[in-house]
């Protein structure tokens, strides 16, 4: 780290506060998978509280103390705020940034043939800003009163009732901090899709994960900002007396309130669920960008229907911004907005069909591999299509009568995110670890990871629609205090060893993350026989990422083509 | 109709309305069934066909798939024909179709707080007195104005008693924070918002003690936010009211005595 060398940019530069894009999507993968392993193990001890909500939890008591506990039982407090910390952490810290940040900051540039991003700096800011929203966060465990405990969806007046706690206002903070690190990514990428392409890639020879990556940073950049000063607004109702969000005449813990009132609590819904519906799809295409890219690879053949993946992809992301209020049939809207919303709701579902047929078609007259990352993404088809089918009864107001916050909601949502984007988001780790590290990954732990997760998963998740179906209402900290909770508490015990062996079904992947970095097999540029041009660099990329300016001389998936020796034509070969 | 696939999961249905939800939920749950089924069979069918082995080869062409094209008109038509011929009528039925005075409904007011219901019964006049937000004590949980002269008979308790086959109007309002007012055996479900006042209807089949949940987290104690939930027969309603009114008995109100 000496001055005088003028080309070794050092350490730190190099790999602390550094402007290269793989360099931040390798910081932003690490950071995002640390904080999904916490995430899951905020849920891992919420699940030893519903699977035994009289239990003796001593052994957790003696970790965590007094602030969560008392005489070996869990506080409802405490169960509340790991519940809104778990929602929180694996949306905004775990799977965004991982989707986003991760893949998109690492792969976006090589598949477009830049040698960075169009912002370098705006993109190391980036990464600088979510870091420490994220440790606001985690700190928030720490003071007075714990965490955020109103849910991840931080509705008030509940948000507001103790004011004299500093955990909201630190998630507030912290919300402030990462959105504001979405907001600069999403401009950057947008940029960079528009004006870093090189040479022959038009838009329509983009890979698929570009175009995902494309419509998500629109979503980011568009959707953001109202959360952004909603949670403005409710840090000014916690902290400047304001009451934006707080009508007149409340009665708390029955003193009358000290606000001044005119407020109105549905605001902050349509507010949130202006940006949390569109955000759904943050968390989905990046994911079915992936997908794409695995399954193209390892049917050896052309995705099926490009092009109406593509137009798919770009309605779901205009669509998505008229969908909000579905997730407030219940709060006493009227006919014309609720069938309005029921409308767009039904219609969103058709591109997501599209989606969904056009990649299980294109398995059809394939050549398939089942290599660890095929595996994954063929898991997200099925998994996806239970999260996506469950989305239906949600959707209709009349039958969200019944359903509208129980554990059915849990279960769709999840088997979207997690049996869903989780299976991808693994999926694209084993397939571009070899870019990022020049090593294979272990075929036997990657098998071994994935048939655990995908029974687990499943084990997880199923239970909830039983639960949900039931009656049993999301949030509870004890379901047997109702009699309909009771005679499903079965199952909720069947979900929580499923999620504690999930945990135990990672340890080969994070065996294989590490092992793999010095004993993994060597990998020359193109280990997957791939067509697109992240492939023409060399692994892993150096600072710059090619050697020579790349050039696009076809489609991205050109593979098997008639009359060619090899069964890929990479983009960047020029052919006779 | 005869419902197979959600039986035994869902809680039984005592509304007059309750089937035209369940019936919703039915046709949903058979129709996302059909349709995983015939993505299982493509699935499996194809990932054998066409596993990678030696001499096979994967081909340039694009599939004409015709099926997906019927499959997916199929789909549309199918969520049109929920959505226009069951979805939409039915909410609008339970949010907007209130029994009329001819039906002679019960009217309650339920005003929601952490972590109780409190019922607000009109007594015999039929009127709920006024309330005041400023009134509100541990002996006056909903702050009734007992000057007002149409106060003097309501009273508040604890829990809900209806009676059989009349229909019930809920005026819904809260005190403090967002509840959410459900009965899974009614299928009923609304949103308690602070400074609102939301109407809700349904009408109860079946005589029996119930649950009433709250399904919207609203604090540390979420989870006890019940309330027992009585549907009775016209007679024993009536020994219900009589008991609970103010004056007669000096019966401590919030106190609950049910004789099944
Ligand atoms: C993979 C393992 C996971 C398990 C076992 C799990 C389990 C759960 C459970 C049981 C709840 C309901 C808690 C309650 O109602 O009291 C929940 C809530 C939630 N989960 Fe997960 N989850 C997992 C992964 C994820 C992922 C990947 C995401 C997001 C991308 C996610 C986002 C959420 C959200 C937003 C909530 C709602 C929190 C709230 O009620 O405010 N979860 N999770
Ligand atoms: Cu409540
Ligand atoms: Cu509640």
């Amino acid at each position: 780290m000496s001055d005088h060398e003028h080309h070794d940019p050092g350490f730190i530069r190099k790999y602390v506060f550094s402007v290269d894009h793989k360099v931040i999507g390798i910081q932003y993968t690490v950071t995002s998978l640390l904080f999904l392993l916490f995430g899951f193990g905020l849920m891992m001890i919420m699940r030893a509280q519903l699977a035994y909500p009289q239990g003796d939890f001593s052994f957790l008591e003696r970790i965590f103390g007094e602030a969560g506990f008392v005489g070996g039982a869990m506080l409802p407090e405490f169960y509340n705020q790991l519940g809104a910390m778990h929602g929180t952490i694996m949306v905004f810290l775990g799977v965004v940034p991982l989707a986003v940040g991760g893949f998109g900051n690492y792969v976006m540039p090589l598949q477009i043939g830049a040698p960075d991003m169009a912002f370098p700096k705006l993109n190391m800011a980036s990464y600088w800003v979510y870091l420490p929203g994220g440790l606001i966060m985690l700190s928030s465990f720490f003071v007075e009163g714990g965490a955020a405990q109103y849910g991840w969806t931080a509705y008030p007046p509940l948000a507001n009732t103790q004011p004299e706690y500093l955990g909201q206002t630190l998630w507030l903070v912290g919300m402030v901090f990462l959105i504001t690190s979405s907001l600069l990514g999403s401009v950057n990428f947008i940029v960079t899709i528009v004006q870093l392409r090189v040479k022959g890639l038009s838009f329509f020879r983009l890979p698929f994960f570009v175009w995902a990556q494309f419509i998500t940073s629109f979503l980011l950049l568009l959707a953001f900002p109202p959360l952004e000063a909603a949670g403005v607004m409710q840090l000014m109702d916690r902290v400047a007396g304001t009451s934006f969000f707080m009508p007149d005449g409340l009665v708390i813990g029955g003193r009358p309130a000290n606000v001044a009132g005119g407020g109105n609590p549905l605001l902050w819904q349509h507010l949130f669920w202006f940006l949390a519906h569109p955000e759904v799809y943050v968390l989905i295409l990046p994911a079915l960008g992936i997908v794409g890219e695995v399954i193209a690879n390892n049917t050896r053949k052309p995705l099926w229907g490009y092009r109406s993946l593509v137009y798919s992809v770009i309605f779901l992301g205009f669509m998505s911004f008229i969908v909000w209020a579905h997730h407030m049939f219940m709060t006493g809207m009227g006919q014309t907005l609720s069938i309005f919303f029921q409308t767009t709701t039904m219609i969103i579902s058709i591109p997501s069909v599209i989606i969904l047929t056009a990649l299980i078609l294109s398995l059809w007259g394939g050549s398939i591999r089942f290599n660890v990352p095929m595996l994954f993404a063929l898991s997200f088809l099925p998994m996806f299509g239970i999260g996506g089918l469950t989305g239906l009864p949600l959707g209709l107001a009349a039958s969200d009568i019944q359903l509208h916050d129980t554990y059915y909601v849990i279960g769709h949502f999840h088997f979207v995110v997690a049996p869903g984007t989780l299976m991808a988001l693994f999926a694209g780790i084993y397939y571009w670890y070899p870019k990022a590290t020049g090593r294979m990954m272990n075929e036997m732990l990657g098998k071994l990871h994935w048939i655990g997760t995908l029974v687990f998963l499943n084990g997880v998740f199923i239970p909830m629609f039983v639960q949900g179906l039931a009656g049993v209402s999301r949030r509870l900290y004890d379901q047997t205090w109702y009699e309909h909770g009771k005679e499903v508490q079965n199952w909720t015990v069947a979900s929580s060893w499923s999620a504690w062996l999930l945990g135990i079904a990672q340890i080969p992947f994070i065996l294989n993350f590490f092992l793999s970095l010095r004993a993994g097999k060597k990998v020359g540029e193109n280990p997957w026989h791939a067509t697109t041009l992240e492939w023409a660099a060399p692994s892993p990329p150096p600072h710059g990422n090619f050697t020579s300016e790349p050039v696009v001389y076809r489609g991205p998936y050109e593979y098997s083509v008639p009359g060619d020796s090899e069964d890929y034509s990479p983009q960047f070969v020029q052919k006779a | 109709m005869d419902f197979t696939l959600l039986d035994g999961l869902m809680p039984k249905d005592i509304s007059t309305h309750g089937y035209q939800i369940d019936r919703l939920l039915e046709y949903l749950h058979w129709f996302m069934l059909l349709i995983f089924i015939g993505w299982a069979i493509f699935l499996t069918y194809t990932l054998v066909k066409f596993r990678a082995r030696q001499g096979h080869k994967a081909s340039y062409d694009e599939i004409k798939a015709k099926p997906s094209k019927y499959a997916e008109i199929f789909v549309v038509a199918f969520e049109l024909v929920l959505l226009v011929g069951l979805a939409v009528p039915t909410f609008a039925y339970v949010r907007t179709d209130f029994p009329g005075k001819d039906k002679n409904p019960v009217e309650i007011r339920v005003v929601a707080e952490q972590f109780q219901w409190n019922m607000h019964y009109p007594g015999e006049d039929g009127v709920f007195g006024k309330t005041r937000p400023d009134l509100v004590a541990s002996d006056n949980l909903v702050g009734l104005d007992l000057s007002d002269p149409a106060a003097g008979d309501d009273f508040v308790v604890p829990t809900m008693h209806v009676p059989v086959d009349r229909p019930v109007v809920l005026q819904l309002s809260s005190k403090d924070v967002i509840h959410s007012f459900f009965i899974p055996v009614m299928r009923v479900k609304q949103d308690v918002i602070p400074g609102m006042s939301i109407p809700m209807w349904f009408e109860a089949t079946e005589t029996g003690e119930y649950q009433i949940a709250c399904a919207q987290l609203c604090g540390n104690n979420h989870f006890r936010m019940s309330a027992q939930f009585y549907v009775d027969t016209e007679k024993d309603y009536a020994a219900f009211l009589a008991e609970n009114a103010p004056g007669g008995d000096d019966e401590e109100e919030e106190e609950e005595e049910e004789d099944e």
